[in-house]
């Protein structure tokens, strides 16, 4: 048979297996000049590229590319494109932005980005809140679920010293006005009027001491004063807890929420302009809640 | 190591291959084929389908930025990838069993390195001669001519490539308005460099690289070794017929000699470069070319066709003695190809009837989960749900969502909607429990004995006393359902026993259990039974003439 002997005639590596060796066959041209190609490729691109690690930063590369460049460049595009609309939400009036589809829409997408960057730390990603952080969710409002009312306590927040205009009242610690018995007693009443289990003859005489201290901000009924921002004590949500035990505790210490004041007038580093807080608060108020 | 002194050089250089230009059927066929698939390729993205307004109304379309893929009457979403992940198992089984069948039939006709590899060898025939011709051209010093003809040969290459990097593109766009675009230089970026990618690759694919894809870049030769067996239709040589060879000249005749005539001409037009007389190579394409060649000669020189051929590599066993081999039919239909066109068209099946069940307005609702559940003022729950629309019919449409809860799980799952759960839960479990083991005893074959601690106070005295007797047990079943036990001793007597009883019956359970009457008539002891096919024990007890009793479990295989 006519094999083609010249071909056959390569060593071996020197390795046997069971009498097997291996061929020291050569690698074909083509892929060796591959190989060598990637290497010239790869110094040019260390000089092309950022490549070098320094003590400060990396070598910037002949061709001064950079990918924070890019990315800026396509923020700014986007900036762009969009100036037309966020002109509009910024001068919007809040209570008929849901009239025009198209800002709507636009506010609720940019609301929903704008609250998982600086809402969703205390909120909750999904807005439920947290003990101490209000559900947004749920139709109880502490300070009013209006649009506006919304965009007004993201822009001033509450009880913080930055906003002159933050939301601010303060609930006294009466641990040190009423006696424990009579704390005692008011818990079971407040416990009582929400419609939880209660001692009917502790909360009776809770009732003296709620209508003396209580009632002034949280209402005769425990309806609660949105101008205090004094929340609801005749419902089934409870911002610390309704349990005796926590109940104790607010009544006797009191609660003082704080929230930041997020216009930027406040919040020179990071806060949002007039155009996010009406977006973060079409968002929020089209969660469920919003009245 | 190489036993010379010098080192061996790091690089292999290509051995260029000229092809000769070779007609008969296969390379008619390979024409047609290529004329087929080319012209598939080249001409869909030109072929128009009316959908209405608003929606392309090109055939074959891969809309990437609507995330849609249009096949004449059928549109592909993304979330109906699937039919794609089938399409693709489907090309997967189909090459499967065609490389079973008839090896390989793909890279032989219809693989595109193949075929365009096929049409840049034409044009360089065209542009430069045929073998010969090249050859002389590939030694020749660089001169006006053959710069002429290779400049000539390179714009061709390079223009059926930028015609294959364009019908590419032309797929993921409305073809006319991009063609129109590319000539005004108004494209897209990415328009211009696939083309020229594209271009360029097929220039090297087709041109440069050729025969070294199949051997050194794709992984099918590699794989397809073991999709073949002696069944599988191959290319083949019939050395028995063809051996030993030489030349002989005209009107000339050797009977000494086989009917190969070492012209080379299945060498020379092979585009893989391999001599096909050497037996079974990864680097064949199994294209026929050789064939073509080989009974082009054989009919000038008055012998059959077919020395080199297709065949099974069973065949040429049968070959070899002179034996009629296998129809190819029988070669075909086995097992494994039936098994693959089976499994092939089940996938088959199951898209088409997907494809004619799939809605083409669709409504997803689900539960939103962040968080599980809003309570309200008043003490009651709000549960939140996402509901998403899909309207694949390329027009508005009205969509209600009406709500209706059913009794069962209105209201939360508390009381006796949670007791009946859990102790429907607990029956089936416990009724399951209960009727296998209830089973299990009943079939239980019985105790080996009452009590191990007792029994194995005796136990090796025992043993040695039965050891003692040096008796061989056997027993048979025989056709007409009598148990036949023979007991004999170190010479091969039987024996005659005091007593002899037992439980002969199944081994896994005792529903067929039976004491044998066992009668002893001089040589062995016989008794009645009812049997099945089977695995039979008996359990034998007997009591030899000194009172030594003997136990045994005693297998009987019965076969009627």
């Amino acid at each position: 048979m006519s094999k083609k002997p010249e071909k056959k005639e390569v060593g071996t590596t020197g390795h046997s297996w069971d009498g097997i060796e291996e061929l020291n066959n050569p690698l074909p041209r083509w892929w060796v000049w591959i190989f060598y190609a990637t290497i010239v490729w790869g110094i040019w691109y260390t000089i092309a590229y950022p490549a070098w690690p320094l003590l400060k930063g990396a070598t910037e590369g002949y061709l001064g590319y950079s990918t924070r460049a890019e990315v800026a460049a396509d923020i700014a595009a986007v900036d762009a494109k969009n100036a037309d609309l966020v002109g509009k939400l910024e001068a919007a009036d809040l209570s008929a932005l849901s009239g025009d589809a198209e800002l709507y829409q636009f506010a609720i997408n940019g609301g929903r980005a704008v609250f998982a960057a600086n809402c969703s730390q205390c909120h909750g990603s999904g807005a439920a809140g947290a003990k101490g952080y209000p559900n947004l969710l749920d139709n109880d409002w502490l300070w009013g679920g209006s649009i506006e009312e919304i965009a007004f306590t993201v822009s001033h927040g509450i009880r913080n010293e930055h906003s002159p205009e933050a939301r601010w009242t303060e609930m006294p610690a009466f641990g040190e006005i009423l006696s424990k018995e009579e704390i005692a007693a008011v818990v079971e009443h407040v416990r009582a009027i929400s419609g939880q289990e209660a001692d009917a003859a502790l909360a009776a005489a809770g009732e003296t001491v709620y209508l003396d201290n209580c009632a002034a901000c949280h209402g005769d009924a425990g309806e609660g004063s949105r101008d205090m921002g004094a929340p609801v004590l005749n419902d089934a949500i409870w911002l610390y807890g309704g349990d005796v035990a926590t109940l104790t505790e607010t009544v006797a210490n009191a609660r003082f929420g704080v929230m930041p004041a997020w216009s930027e007038a406040y919040h020179p580093a990071g806060g949002l302009s007039a155009a996010e807080i009406n977006a973060v608060a079409a968002y929020v108020h089209q969660l469920g809640g919003g009245e | 190591m190489s036993s010379s002194d010098t080192p061996p050089s790091l690089y292999a250089a290509r051995e260029p291959v000229f092809p000769r230009r070779v007609s008969g059927f296969f390379r008619t066929l390979k024409w047609w084929i290529m004329a087929v698939t080319l012209g598939i390729y080249y001409l869909t993205p030109w072929i128009r389908w009316d959908r209405g307004p608003e929606m392309p109304d090109q055939a074959v379309l891969v809309d990437l930025a609507g995330r849609r893929f249009f096949f004449f009457w059928i549109e592909i979403w993304p979330h109906e990838f699937y039919f794609v992940a089938g399409l693709l198992i489907m090309a997967g089984l189909g090459l499967f069993l065609f490389t079973s069948a008839l090896g390989r039939v793909w890279c032989g006709y219809a693989c595109p390195q193949t075929v365009w590899t096929d049409l840049f060898i034409l044009v360089e025939r065209w542009i430069e001669g045929d073998r010969n011709a090249r050859v002389r051209l590939w030694n020749a010093k660089w001169s006006l001519h053959k710069a002429r003809l290779r400049i000539t040969k390179w714009t061709l290459w390079a223009l059926i490539g930028l015609a294959t990097g364009g019908a590419w593109v032309f797929y993921f766009t409305d073809a006319p308005t991009l063609l129109v675009n590319l000539v005004q230089g108004t494209a897209h970026p990415i328009a211009y460099s696939t083309m020229f990618i594209l271009t360029a690759t097929t220039f090297f694919f087709g041109g440069v690289a050729r025969e070294q894809v199949c051997i050194y870049a794709c992984p099918w030769p590699r794989i397809q070794a073991a999709m073949m067996d002696e069944d599988t239709i191959t290319i083949g040589y019939r050395e028995w017929r063809g051996e030993p060879r030489g030349k002989l000249r005209k009107g000339e005749t050797n009977p000494a000699q086989g009917d190969c005539i070492d012209c080379m001409a299945c060498v020379n037009v092979c585009p893989m470069g391999i001599d096909i007389r050497d037996g079974q190579q990864m680097e064949c394409i199994t294209c026929g070319l050789c064939i073509d060649a080989c009974d082009d000669m054989m009919a000038k020189i008055g012998k059959p066709r077919g020395l080199v051929d297709y065949l099974a590599l069973k065949d040429e066993v049968d070959e070899r003695a002179h034996r009629k081999h296998a129809p190819i039919m029988k070669h075909i239909f086995r097992p494994r190809t039936i098994l693959y066109t089976a499994l092939w068209s089940v996938i088959g099946f199951a898209l088409v009837f997907a494809l004619f069940i799939r809605p083409e307005i669709d409504l997803t609702v689900a539960p939103v989960r962040n968080p599980t559940f809003i309570v309200q003022s008043d003490g009651t729950v709000r549960n939140v749900y996402d509901v998403r629309l899909r309207n694949k019919q390329g027009e508005p449409r009205p969509f209600g969502l009406p709500i209706d809860m059913t009794a069962l799980f209105r209201g939360p799952i508390t009381g006796p909607k949670f007791f009946a759960i859990i102790a429907s839960f607990f029956v089936v479990i416990i009724t399951v429990n209960v009727y296998l083991a209830v089973s299990a005893v009943r079939t239980f074959p019985g105790l080996e004995v009452k009590n191990s601690y007792v029994a194995s106070q005796t136990f090796d005295a025992e043993k040695a006393a039965q050891l003692a007797l040096g008796w061989n047990v056997g027993a048979v079943v025989h056709k007409d359902g009598e148990l036949v036990l023979s007991i004999t001793d170190t010479d091969g007597n039987p024996v005659e026993v005091q007593s002899v009883t037992g439980i002969f019956g199944r081994a896994t359970n005792v529903r067929d259990d039976q004491t044998p009457k066992f009668v002893f008539d001089g040589s062995v002891y016989r008794a009645p039974v009812t049997t099945a096919a089977g695995n039979w024990n008996l359990r034998l007890e007997a009591i030899a003439q000194d009172g030594t009793p003997f136990h045994q479990r005693v297998v009987v295989i019965v076969e009627h």
